[in-house]
């Protein structure tokens, strides 16, 4: 399972980032090789639809689930649409590693 | 000639309404006139001039819709749209209406020719006369929409206007793009402002955006006495001509609030703006080298 | 959840000049005085006629450029002068150039920033070049963190630069265990409105008697309602014409909607602001400081009350 997290910097130590479509970097985390890689998000970069062009950009990598603060209503309708399932931070969590292992424990809320 | 003459403030509720449609009344006397208010947020022009609506035209975004018979998934369109209102997810290309501008770019970048522009309504525009004869035409902005500028833009195409006409034009409060769309072609702005420290902190953005634009322009200071001198000094410094003074007057606040033009409750004011119009007529003709 | 986010209220009024500053001021003033205090943030989304700033004798510790949307520019080397753009621009903002003979030249004023012409140019001569529309700033005031931003005049993008710093508001809120976060709305319905709207719990609309007070606040409330927003209604110079407030009641009746003060018309507000300060500092036993202490023990009660309500 592909995960995409929204985090302010490149690492799995790094502070996560609550909002979505404007954060710097997406983390991407693969469930089964254990494998992360920080993204740039094209929507950092954006004036306007900056919430699409990030789910545009989670839909290209194949992602099955994108974790974040919140999702705006057009970014949630894209990704709703292409079958990406979202969640949300818990209020306690601080870094992108324990949002993982919080996710896998079943314990973080769906959008 | 025709003449157009917008109201504009920065400041929201400094008497842009009140100015603009007492200034119609004045001249409709003499002159063939139109009042076109765009502020499509909150137009309140009609409530004052109650104009009877003869005719309701749509207020469209023309956004795109794809064939997807002939769409291949490629991806042009996506790719070209600046405000990102297409993505692509799965097989299908989803249009977001709310982010669309309406540029066209995607039709013409789709090497299939697969995409068709339908118009989506975001709100409304009505035309229709006074009593007096003002001819009418304001826009409305359909609530939770959040873009009033393509009204606006769509409002002053519609408006051909013969010659000899004095278009009023009511300007949305602020002084952000829908004030540059608004004030785009006239000949001259009128600034209502008020003799506070916010009435001139937002005095000076509208002036830097009709410097830009070189637009000719005059200020009415509304509610005179219940501030300081900032203003009028201010004004004298930068050399800006005073149209009109309107003292704070609660009798005048409280006809307003009834609905009632200021011509109408003072009808003196009349006079002061004929004179007013006869002033910008000079301001114009001088800057224009004509006299 | 331990830590309970900032609730956010948003100060609205469909009209401009009915006072929503200078009440935005005052609940400053109260958050830090009225017995009961709130640790509180301030935002001004009024970007483009920002004056919260000016009575709040606010000191500016952090200043951001804000970079907005881009615009059309043509290599004046490069254009043939063929015309492909303009057939292109729906907005009317490809012209001749003034100067140069036989090449054109984008009005930056009328750019959409769309790029269709930059597609269409077969010369590869019009590139999109990134745009500072403003700049946001952190200050620092007597009561509490302020989030404010200036729109350069007649820029586009103020409903992003509003999401900009309210965002940052509730980021630094969310770190500072902030209670409550109080946004000053700009006029009218669109999209700074809306992108000042999001989120929040509670609207507060800020009412002015009579006919045209009375079409705004119905367009604005019709707003907070789509968006699902719970709201109150305060009226302010609700003695200048006693009739339209009685209006303004009845309709709040209609709607089911609290009207938690009027505040009467008063000198001291036009006073105060001449000061640059929140009306209570110089005007504490004034009228309508009196009402403003009623209403916001009331806005708040019905702020946290909302919060118990989802718990």
């Amino acid at each position: 399972m592909i995960l995409l997290i929204s985090s302010q910097g490149q690492n799995l130590e790094s502070p996560i980032e609550h909002r979505f479509g404007r954060s710097p970097w997406l983390i991407k985390y693969d469930t089964e090789t254990k494998e992360n890689q920080a993204l740039p998000n094209p929507g950092g970069r954006q004036s306007g639809g900056a919430g699409v062009a990030a789910a545009q950009f989670v839909i290209d990598q194949a992602a099955d689930v994108v974790i974040s603060g919140d999702f705006g209503p057009n970014a949630a309708n894209a990704l709703r649409a292409a079958d990406v399932k979202m969640y949300l931070f818990d209020g306690n969590l601080n870094n992108v590693d324990d949002v993982i292992d919080t996710f896998l424990e079943g314990k973080l809320p769906a959008f | 000639m025709n003449m157009k003459i917008a109201v504009a403030s920065g400041k929201g509720g400094t008497g842009k309404t009140m100015v603009a449609t007492s200034l119609a009344l004045s001249l409709i006397e003499t002159n063939q006139v139109k009042l076109l208010d765009c502020d499509v947020e909150a137009p309140n022009a009609h409530l004052f001039l109650h104009p009877t609506f003869t005719q309701e035209i749509p207020a469209v975004i023309r956004i795109p819709k794809i064939d997807p018979e002939r769409c291949t998934l490629c991806g042009q369109c996506v790719e070209v749209c600046q405000f990102h209102a297409l993505a692509k997810v799965g097989k299908t290309i989803m249009v977001f209406p709310q982010l669309c501008h309406g540029c066209g770019s995607c039709t013409w970048n789709c090497p299939e020719g697969a995409i068709e522009e339908i118009p989506n309504p975001i709100g409304v525009i009505e035309k229709g006369t006074t009593i007096s004869g003002i001819d009418f035409t304001h826009g409305k902005l359909t609530l939770s929409e959040p873009m009033a500028t393509p009204i606006i833009r769509q409002l002053k195409k519609l408006e051909k206007s013969s010659n000899g006409t004095i278009t009023v034009i009511d300007s949305p409060p602020g002084a952000s793009c829908s004030v540059v769309e608004t004030v785009r072609g006239v000949d001259f702005v009128i600034l209502v402002t008020e003799p506070t420290p916010f009435g001139l902190h937002d005095l000076k953005q509208m002036l830097g955006i009709l410097e830009d634009m070189r637009i000719r322009y005059g200020v009415v200071i509304n509610r005179e006495g219940i501030g300081n001198a900032e203003l009028d000094r201010y004004l004298e410094q930068k050399g800006i001509p005073i149209l009109m003074r309107i003292p704070f007057d609660k009798e005048i606040a409280r006809g307003i609030a009834a609905g009632k033009p200021l011509v109408v409750i003072d009808p003196n004011y009349h006079e002061k703006f004929k004179d007013m119009y006869q002033k910008i007529n000079q301001i114009i003709d001088k800057s224009d080298g004509r006299s | 959840m331990t830590q309970q986010r900032a609730k956010q209220l948003v100060i609205l009024s469909g009209k401009g000049g009915t006072g929503k500053t200078s009440l935005s001021a005052a609940f400053a003033y109260e958050s830090t005085h009225a017995g009961m205090n709130y640790k509180t943030f301030f935002v001004d989304a009024d970007v483009d006629a920002a004056n919260l700033s000016l009575v709040l004798e606010a000191q500016v510790a952090e200043q951001h450029e804000f970079w907005g949307s881009s615009q059309a520019e043509i290599d004046v080397q490069k254009c043939t002068g063929c015309g492909s753009c303009e057939s292109v621009c729906r907005y009317d903002a490809i012209f001749p150039h003034s100067e140069i003979p036989g090449v054109n030249w984008i009005d930056p004023i009328a750019c959409d920033g769309c790029a269709a012409c930059v597609y269409a140019c077969p010369e590869d001569a019009i590139s999109m070049i990134p745009q500072q529309e403003g700049f946001w700033y952190r200050s620092e005031t007597p009561y509490g963190k302020f989030f404010h931003a200036e729109l350069f005049p007649g820029r586009e993008n103020s409903g992003k630069l509003v999401t900009l710093i309210k965002q940052n508001a509730r980021l630094a809120a969310d770190d500072q265990s902030v209670q409550l976060i109080v946004i000053d709305g700009p006029p009218g319905i669109g999209c700074p409105v809306i992108s000042a709207c999001a989120g929040t719990d509670l609207g507060l609309i800020v009412a002015e008697p009579g006919q045209a007070g009375m079409h705004d606040l119905q367009r604005v409330l019709g707003t907070l309602r789509h968006f699902r927003i719970p709201t109150v209604i305060c009226i302010n110079k609700a003695d200048l014409y006693p009739q339209g407030t009685k209006e303004i009641y009845e309709f709040a009746e209609t709607q089911g909607i609290e009207v938690v003060g009027e505040i009467p018309f008063d000198e001291s507000i036009p006073l105060s602001m001449l000061q640059g300060v929140p009306i209570q500092v110089l005007y504490p036993e004034s009228p309508a400081a009196r009402a403003i202490h009623k209403i916001w023990h009331q806005t708040v009660n019905k702020l946290f009350q909302y919060e118990k309500q989802n718990v």
